[in-house]
Formats: C-alpha cells, sequence, structure tokens
C-alpha cells in the first residue's frame, strides 16, 4: 500500500467513524465533538486531494465558527444544569434500513456475487464503482489560492458578491428572528 | 492506488449517516449537525471531482460557495431554534405543531 492510501485510509476512518458517532452518539455534547473530528477528517482529505485553500477555509469555517455555533445551540436550549443533554431518537429502525439501502445502492465497495433460487444471479456493487467516470488529466500538485482569489475577481464576481449579500441578510435576520419583541 | 470512487464512496458514507442522523434524531440542534455531514459530504464530492477532472478549479470554487451557504443556514436556524426554545421550552422538533389544525 503506498503511502497515498494509507494516509487516504487514515483520514476516511476517522470522518466517517466521527460521522457515525455524531449520529449515534446518546450525548449531544459528545455528538458535537465528534463532529469537530469528522470536519477534521474532510479537511485532511481536502489536503490529500490538493485543496489547500479549501482545507484551511474548512477548518476556519466549519470548526471555528460552525461548531461553535451549534455548541451554543446545544448550551442556549438546555438548562445548564442540566447534566444529561440527552438527544431521544425515533423511527431509528425502518430510517437505518432505508440509509444502509441507500449506501448500498450508491458506493457499496466490494463485489458481492450469489444465487437466489428465484432471482438466478445476484451481484451487489455500488453504483459509482461501476460508472466509469469521464477522469481528465488532473490538477498538478500546487497551491490554489492565488488562482482561486483571481477566479473570484474576475470570472466568479457575482456570484462572490451576491454570497456576501447573503451572508449580511442571514445574519440581520437570525439577530431580527431571536430578537426579544416588547409588544409580544 | 486511490481512485475517484473512493473519495465518492467516503462521501456517500457521510451523507447516508447525515441523512440518518436528520431522520432519527429529535432534537433540533442534533437535526443540524446531520445537515452538515450531508453538506460536507457534498463538498467532498466537488473537490474529489475537481481534482480527477480536468484540472480546472471550479469544483473548488463552488465548494467555497457551500461553505459561505452553510454558515448562513446554521445561523438562521439556530436563530429559529432558539425562538422555538423561547416558545415551547423544547428544543425537540415534533413538538413544534403550532399549525396542527
Amino acid at each position: 500500500m503506498s503511502a497515498e492510501a494509507a494516509v487516504f485510509y487514515v483520514f476516511a476512518v476517522i470522518t466517517v467513524g466521527a460521522a457515525a458517532v455524531v449520529v449515534l452518539a446518546r450525548s449531544l455534547i459528545y455528538s458535537a465533538f465528534a463532529l469537530l473530528f469528522a470536519f477534521f477528517g474532510v479537511a485532511g482529505l481536502y489536503v490529500l486531494l490538493g485543496a489547500d485553500f479549501l482545507a484551511a477555509t474548512q477548518l476556519l469555517i466549519y470548526v471555528g465558527g460552525i461548531l461553535v455555533l451549534l455548541l451554543f445551540g446545544v448550551m442556549l436550549t438546555h438548562k445548564l444544569y442540566d447534566l444529561d443533554l440527552k438527544s431521544e431518537v425515533t423511527q431509528f429502525l425502518p430510517a437505518a434500513i432505508i440509509c444502509a439501502g441507500l449506501f448500498i445502492l450508491l458506493a457499496w465497495p466490494i463485489e458481492i456475487a450469489f444465487s437466489l433460487p428465484r432471482f438466478g444471479n445476484v451481484r451487489i456493487l455500488g453504483a459509482l464503482w461501476q460508472t466509469s467516470w469521464a477522469t481528465g488529466t488532473g490538477r498538478p500538485a500546487g497551491p490554489t489560492t492565488e488562482e482561486i482569489g483571481r477566479l473570484f475577481m474576475s470570472t466568479y464576481l457575482l456570484p462572490f458578491e451576491a454570497a456576501s449579500v447573503l451572508l449580511l441578510v442571514a445574519l440581520m435576520g437570525a439577530a431580527m428572528i431571536v430578537r426579544r419583541r416588547k409588544d409580544a | 492506488m486511490i481512485t475517484l470512487a473512493h473519495y465518492l464512496t467516503v462521501s456517500a458514507a457521510l451523507f447516508t449517516l447525515g441523512l440518518l442522523g436528520v431522520l432519527t434524531r429529535r432534537n433540533a440542534v442534533n437535526v443540524l449537525m446531520g445537515i452538515e455531514l450531508i453538506l460536507n459530504s457534498a463538498n467532498l464530492n466537488l473537490v474529489a471531482f475537481s481534482r480527477y477532472g480536468t484540472g480546472n478549479l471550479q469544483g473548488q470554487l463552488f465548494a467555497v460557495f457551500v461553505i459561505v451557504i452553510a454558515a448562513a443556514e446554521v445561523a438562521v436556524a439556530l436563530a429559529i431554534v432558539l425562538t422555538l426554545y423561547r416558545l415551547r421550552r423544547t428544543p425537540n422538533l415534533d413538538e413544534a405543531d403550532f399549525l396542527r389544525g
């Protein structure tokens, strides 16, 4: 196994394992901290894919911003002396069956072939492993920040400005929604 | 040899786990965590296609926009959750049934 493959599997296991803890942990605080590791794992995968700017952005915004915001959400929607911040689970079995089936349909990586009496030969392999992706030469390794900045200021200037207006509107709207009204 | 399909598999696992979180949790903040996992899986797909595609950066640029949308989404969603908590003293989504006839 090459070094790249080893690093990929380490980050993939961190990401998927932490995501499983996020979904399955009983305590909200455990979920929040597992989400931290899931974000770190995704940032590692970005580095492996040669997206250095995006990895730094992931750490700054997801870990530094969104995760802290979610922790505020946990703290503000529970009484602080509530030690067991439990999150109840409903309809687990049907949802788990649906999600497992979806994963097997999409991405089951190892081919399983067997034969059933009524259906004949059955072959299980995820759809994305059967697709022949139109891969190209790919991007040579190297820093991407300068080119991303150039593209934001030239080709993608309009979506860039629209995104900044969206952020302003969203933050003002959030402040308006949680404001205590005097008349209510 | 790590191919595009390996990254897409990780992304599919993240997506299905996030979907499981959204479907099974009653707590609104926990549902938001599932949505963040789903957005991360979409981003991972975009960056992987950018790396294994024809070599331009459009996938990464799109991923930056997705991160911006995620930040705005979580801010507004938490504001709604806090307002719900103030009204009902509960963060559980299935108790927010004001509009039920």
